[in-house]
Order: structure tokens, then sequence, then C-alpha cells
């Protein structure tokens, strides 16, 4: 299985399935770890990367296969097994007890006392030396988890997992509840970690991640293996993404032609300040063009486009859409005025997930459709099956809960939205997170064409690639400032992280 | 491993590449729909009726004692109509019972009647609504513009109210006087009083006004997801004042109703009617935290505690073992409702099932 030269595995599963009532969620997946490594599973949503963990946590059983433990086979009947092993979990939602303090979230479940009775003390000075093992020092035991921030309370969950001498930590997710920030601090932390001799199984899909912390990979592809222990730097990202998807990705960002300069100009924002946030900024949008904000997370980017469509009040500054100067604040004046913003929640600020596909993709137009407030349900579904079929989403049933679709299907809601409603500004804020790397072209491909048409579009993404593959122009920013406006094609995503931190150290 | 070839049915919860909803039996979707909901509401209505016609007999079973089942129902309906509403929209309205109160005597000061008398009986309806809309209008602005929580804004208003309605009246009882006011509100049309057929028509102007209405799609959507309202550009703190103002309205209506059935204004009209009304919503189906609002089971609801108390008077049973009855019946309702409509999306809504698979 592995070669001659490399250490023991501390970790082997062979062969392992799962079934649930009706669904094989496992079906033969295969995956080394060895001490002191980072070892990524990568695999699009719904693989089973999931369902693995909680095999590998003592959560589910598995039906077959064999799993070892520095070489000899072991058997998960129940989550506390695993932690006796030394395999610790850290979930994607973190397993924390807001209203318990530090050191009593890290003994949770084997506490530090006598005969019931709790050795606060002891156990926050035990807590200490493990926050300071882990680089957070500066985290007090006795702090109340519930203030700290998410990157802070997965350190207490890690600590949590050193308290009780942990071999292997499997971490689902970690990055997706931080910024870009608080990643870099994650990363510094596994990497304390592993220099301990502590393996990590970092599972995740986002491949610029793997390609920053991964020592090997590991892919799933429905239930199995297509991959097992690939070196980091060894795989090519289309080999991954091939991997993961079964397809060749190429073309992955269609370039469109030029914006013609004598395009109108459609989105003039002059001087927009929100006190607190972002300073002056000035920019415009033609017909056509594709905007792209670059910036990592905290750099304001959302709240500059909440702004402009008036989510958020601006301090001063003027906004104007074809001429017309929006009311501050007001949505429904940018609504009106032809903007459309697909928020950078989905799932909480963009979509009522229980209801019909065709109510979400009316929500802004179904007054249009009424006549004399009685809504025309019939003319709202025919409208959504044009845009169903011009957007190719599915399944193309208007009447389906938009909680049952995937998260590239629920985007394109939100974009049969905004052209239902016709509008020449469409602001989208993470057009693909939460999308297959599959679909995401699909996405892409989408969002080309509809500047293509003519409409005026900003795309902010935490991924700085996206946004320089899908824009015309970029604005770099950082902590609410313009550092430079410049095409898409001169900058690289080097170009960008030197400009902001450039900015940040001046 | 073998020891391990446990075969437990577990629920396919991680089902991978199967984002659609399981794939129902006709009869679960049936279920599930609103036809369903209100399908469970009826039979558990025929039950009472089948208790009430093995237990009473022909005292129950006849077209005087349906109209008493209705005529109870009538008041309490037009307040839940409202309340229906505002709970759709995500909100809760606790002072409806003591606006209405507050609405009757208001209505039935002497200085009202004065007026009325020399104008119309219509005055003091008018009076009666007035009142009622700007209860609503108070909490709507508070709730909306002032950002206080529905649930405390609205309790504040339960308070006060009665304690304005208290002060006012002098904690007396104010008979109504105006024979034209009890006339029309005594009539009957085709042999039914016209306080069910108040309720009739308020039932079906909501039925529509939810259903059928840009009004109602707003109340839905704003339920179902404020901020994704917000954002599509619907305006929805003026949405919700008007949410507030229906409520205060039905209130009125109710009001007067009340003054027709016991020609007097008091202060402790509709004592604990707002409890009653989310009784009855909720039983209906209408979801507590929004986004599904059901007119139909309202009425339904309405209808099964106002019979439920008509078999128990019927039978000279203690209005407590009544009451002890009623909270039987929301809980099982509630429990029923989860098991059969809520079933599909709750589940998938719990962390670490849905977002794990991610």
């Amino acid at each position: 299985m592995f070669e001659e030269d490399q250490p023991r595995p501390l970790l082997e599963v062979r062969g392992l399935t799962k079934g649930f009532a009706g669904v094989q969620a496992l079906k033969g997946v295969d995956l080394q770890v060895l001490p002191g490594e980072v070892h990524c599973v990568m695999g699009q949503n719904g693989a089973g990367k999931s369902t693995l963990i909680k095999t590998l946590s003592g959560v589910h059983q598995p039906d077959s296969g064999e799993i070892r433990w520095e070489g000899k086979p072991i058997t998960l009947p129940r989550p506390t097994a695993a932690l006796d092993l030394g395999i610790a979990t850290m979930y994607q939602e973190l397993d924390v007890v807001d209203g318990l303090s530090v050191a009593e979230n890290i003994f949770l479940g084997h506490e530090r006392a006598t005969g019931g009775v709790l050795h606060v003390k002891k156990a926050n000075a035990i807590a200490r030396t493990l926050l300071k093992r882990l680089g957070h020092g500066n985290l007090s035991p006795s702090t109340e988890v519930g203030t700290l921030s998410a990157a802070n309370k997965q350190i207490v969950s890690m600590a949590r997992a050193l308290s009780r001498d942990t071999k292997l930590i499997i971490m689902d997710e970690p990055s997706a509840i931080l910024d870009s920030g608080e990643v870099s601090n994650l990363f510094r932390v596994v990497r304390e970690l592993t220099a301990q001799g502590i393996a990590v199984v970092y599972i995740s899909h986002r491949l610029e991640e793997i390609r920053q912390i991964g020592d090997r990979i590991s892919v799933i592809k429905d239930g199995r293996s297509t991959a097992n222990g690939l070196s980091v730097t060894d795989t090519p990202r289309p080999e991954l993404i091939r991997l993961m998807t079964g397809r060749d990705v190429e073309n992955v960002f269609p370039k469109g032609k030029p914006v013609p300069s004598d395009a109108p100009v459609v989105l003039d924002v002059n001087n927009l300040e929100l006190l607190g946030h972002f300073d002056k900024i000035s920019f415009t949008v033609r017909a056509g063009e594709i905007l792209g904000f670059a910036g990592l997370v905290g750099s304001k980017r959302s709240e500059i486009l909440e702004t402009v469509y008036g989510a958020r009040k601006a301090s001063s500054g003027r906004v104007t859409v074809n001429g017309k100067v929006l009311r501050p604040g007001s949505v429904t004046s940018a609504v009106n005025a032809g903007i459309g913003l697909s928020p950078e929640e989905r799932k909480s600020q963009g979509l009522i997930l229980d209801e019909p596909i065709f109510k979400n993709v009316t929500l802004s137009t179904f007054e249009r459709f009424a006549r004399a407030g009685h809504l025309n349900e019939a003319a709202e579904r025919d409208a959504t099956r044009e845009q169903i079929a011009a957007l190719e989403l599915r399944p193309a049933d208007p009447d389906r809960p938009a909680r049952t679709l995937s998260g590239g299907n629920q985007q394109k809601i939100l974009l049969a939205r905004w052209l239902v409603h016709g509008t020449s500004v469409l602001l989208l804020d993470e057009p693909t997170r939460g999308v297959d790397v599959g679909a995401r072209s699909e996405i892409y491909a989408l969002i080309r064409k509809l500047a293509a048409a003519g409409t005026a579009i900003i795309v902010v993404s935490s991924e700085i690639e996206e946004v320089l593959g899908l824009a015309d122009n970029v604005l770099v920013i950082d902590d609410g400032k313009v550092l430079t406006q410049t095409k898409a094609s001169d900058i690289d995503e080097h170009g960008v992280l030197d400009l902001v931190m450039k900015g940040s150290a001046a | 491993m073998s020891e391990q070839n446990t075969k437990v049915a577990e629920p396919p919860t991680n089902a991978p590449a199967d984002h659609r909803a399981p794939k129902a039996s006709p009869l679960q979707g049936f279920l599930k729909g609103s036809a369903g909901r209100s399908l469970g509401l009826v039979i558990a209505l025929a039950l009472l009726f089948v208790v009430g016609a093995v237990t009473s007999g022909d005292r129950f079973l006849n077209f005087e004692n349906l109209l008493t089942i209705f005529r109870y129902a009538s008041i309490i309906g037009v307040i839940s109509i409202g309340v229906t509403f505002v709970i759709t929209a995500g909100g809760i309205d606790l002072s409806v019972g003591s606006v209405m109160g507050l609405t009757t005597v208001i209505a039935s000061l002497t200085s009202v009647q004065l007026a009325a008398a020399q104008s119309s009986w219509v005055l003091m309806v008018l009076v009666a609504l007035a009142v009622g809309v700007i209860a609503g209008l108070i909490n709507g602005l508070v709730i909306a513009y002032g950002n206080v929580v529905a649930f405390i804004a609205t309790l504040a208003m339960l308070v006060g109210a009665r304690g304005l309605a208290e002060l006012i009246s002098g904690r007396s009882t104010q008979i109504v006087t105006n024979r034209d006011f009890l006339r029309v509100m005594r009539a009957e049309v085709l042999g039914v009083p016209l306080l069910i057929w108040i309720f009739v028509i308020v039932a079906i102007a909501g039925w529509f006004l939810l259903n059928r209405t840009t009004f109602g799609r707003r109340t839905i959507a704003i339920g179902g997801n404020l901020e994704a309202a917000r954002l599509a550009g619907i305006k929805v703190k003026r949405h919700l004042v008007y949410l507030y103002v229906l409520a205060g309205l039905a209130a009125g209506i109710a009001g007067v109703m009340m003054l027709g059935r016991t020609t007097a204004g008091t202060s402790t009209h509709g004592l604990l009617y707002e409890l009653d009304a989310i009784a009855a919503v909720v039983v209906g189906g209408t979801l507590l935290i929004g986004g599904r609002g059901t007119i139909m089971g309202t009425v339904l609801g309405v209808l099964i505690f106002s019979t439920l108390t008509n078999v128990f008077t019927q039978n000279n049973l203690d209005t407590s073992v009544q009451a002890l009855a009623k909270g039987l019946i929301i809980v099982v309702a509630v429990l029923l409702q989860q098991r059969f409509a809520a079933r599909g999306p709750r589940k998938r809504e719990k962390p670490g099932l849905q977002k794990a698979a991610a």
C-alpha cells in the first residue's frame, strides 16, 4: 500500500463502506495517514466526506472494511472509543458551549475534579499550557467562550483535543467559518500541531488552501476513493478537479470581448462613504463590463456592495444608475432604478427556502405580475419557466421548494430573479460560495453571458483567482480603501496580495 | 471489523449526491399539503361532533345549537384571522384581547352614544374600528421603526390598553342604548345571525388577502425570510406596520360584535382572548416562526375550540376539565403537525447533517 521508505501509517483505512436506508454513502474508501502529516481529503458536496469523518470518529459504524490504528485493527463503537485512542474530531459546527469558560470547554466531558468538585485553578493552569502550545497563550482560560470569535473557538476546540493526548485531529472544513487573516493563523496552528507529531486530516474543497497547508491529498468521489496519498506539490490543479468531478474542466473563466470605450456608464459611484467602514470611494461600471473587487475578508468589499445597494445607509456620497440618483439607505430605490444584489449568504439573505422556486424568482417582481394587488401566479410560473430554460436550472419544476436545490441552482434562482426584473446593474457577492467545482464554470459562463447582453456587473469573491478570472477591471481593496484600479489582465494573485500587504504595512 | 457489521437502519440523513427531497408517497404528499393539514382538523372536528351527538343527542345535533357554536366562534374567530397574518409574517400580537376591550369601552362612551343618537349608529362602529386601527398602528410603529421585539411591544399594549379601558370606564359596565345599533347587530340574514355572517365575510376576505394578493405574498415572504425580502426590494418595515394595523382592525371589528352580543362595553371584554387566538392559529397549522399561514386552518381551529366548549357545556362539565382538554388538544395538534407537515424541511435544517455534507 505504501512505499518502504515511508514511516508506518498512524491510521489506515481499507475498503470502507457504509450504507444508510436506501443510500450507499461510502462504496470503498481507502486512506493512509502518516504521523505528523497534514492529509487533505477532498471531494465535492455529497462525495461522502462527512460520512467518512463520522465513521472515523465513532459516530457511524462501517458496513464493511478495515480500520487500522498504529498497525492494529480497531473498532470504534462509539465516539468515546475514538477519543480514547487519540482521534479527535473538530466539526464545522464547533461543539463548544458558549456559556462556559475556555477552560471548562477544554475539559468538557473529562473534567478535572475530585468527588464532583472541580479543580478550577488546576484546570485553568493546564488550559493555559495547552493554549500556549497552540501559540495562543494570550487567550485567558476564564474567558466565556460565547464572547470569542469563530477562529478562537476553533483554538479552544483544538486545545480540547490536545487535552486528551490526541495523535490525530480530523478537521471538517475548518476554514469555512474563518476570514483570510484567521485562516493563515489556523495554518500556523496546524503546523505547530504537526511539528509536535500530531497528524491532521484536513477536509476541504478549497484547492488553493490545500496547496498551502497540505502534505498529501486523497480524493473521494461518489463514496469511492479516486486518489490516495497524492503529493500536494506534484499534483496539478486540473488533475485534482478531474479527480473530484470526473470531468476535465477547461476554460474555467470564459473571456469576453473587451468592453467598448464608448459603452455608456451605467453605475456611477461618487465619493461613497460609510463611516467606520470605508472612506470616500468612487468608481464607474459600463454596460457590459464586469468589475471585480479583489481583497481579503475584512477589506469591507461586501460593505461597499451593500451600501451601493442601499442595504446600508451611506454617510455621504452619491450612487447614480442610468443618470438617476439613488436615495441613500433605500433598497427599494436601488431595485426600482435597476440594481440587483445576489447576497453573500444565499440561504439566509437571498432565498425563502421553504417557498417554491417560482416565488423565489419573482420575489422582486410579483407585484408587477399582479393586477390591482391580485396575484397572477400563472404568469409568474411562465416567467420562471423561461428562466429555468435559459439558465438550465435544475430541477426544471417551478414548484419545487428552493431548499431542495443544490448551491449552484440556488445561485441560478437569484440570477433569474434579477433577469426577470430586467436589472441593468448586477451586484454578485460570492456568487460561487457553496457551489461545486463542476457547477462553477456554468455560473461563470452565465455571468459572462449577462455581461455580453449589456448588464453592468460587480463581482465580489474571497477567491482572488475568481475575481481576476471573471472581471474585466479590478479594484484592489483593503480596509475600506481602494489601493488601485486596473485591468484584470494586468495583475495576478501575487500582485493583489503584494498590494494588500504593502497597504496594511503602510 | 467483522463484529462491526451492524445493520442498524439509520435515516439517510447524510444522503450523498442527493440534494433533492426524499420522494414522498402520494398520501404523504397529500398530507403535507395544506389540504392534508386541513383534513386532519376536519377529522378532529368531526370526532368532536360525534362525541357531542353521542353524549347529548338531539340537544347537540340541531340547527340552533350549530348556530350557537358558530356564534360563540365568531368573535374570537375574527380576532384570530387578524392574528394569523401577524404570525405568518413571523410576528406576534398579544394585545388583541385588551385592544378589543378598549374598543368596546370607547365606542360605548356616553358622549359617543349621544353623538351616534344624533347622527347614526354607524358612528359607534367607526369609533371602534378607529380605536383598533390606532392601537395596531402604535404596535406596528414601535415594532418596525422602534425595533422593539413584537412580543414586548404588544405585551406593553396588552397591559396599557387594559389599563386605559379601566381608567376611561371607571371599571363600570357601559350599557349600549342605541336601538338602531342593537337592532342591526341582532339582525338575521337568511336565518343566520349577523355575527356569524361577519365572521364568514372576514374569513373569506382574509383567505383572499393572504393567498391571492401581493399583500399576502409580502406577508409570507417576510415571515419566510425577512432579510431576503428586504434585499429583494420589499418595503419590510412599512408592511410590518400594515400587519399590526390589520390585527388592530380585526380587534375593532370583534369589539363591535362584542358590543352587539353583550349590549355593553366594559374593560373586562376580551380577557385572555389573545391566548385563545394564538392557540387557534397554531392548532390550525400556521407556523409560529412565520413563513406559512392558513386562514382555513385558523377557522377550523376556532371551530374546534368552540365545539369543544359546546360539548362540555351540554354535558354540564366543569370548565376546569374543559381547560385541561383544550391544553391537550393544543399539544396533540402541534405534535401531529410536526409529524406530518413539517417533517421534511425541519429535519434537514439540523446542523451537522446537511452542512457537514458540504
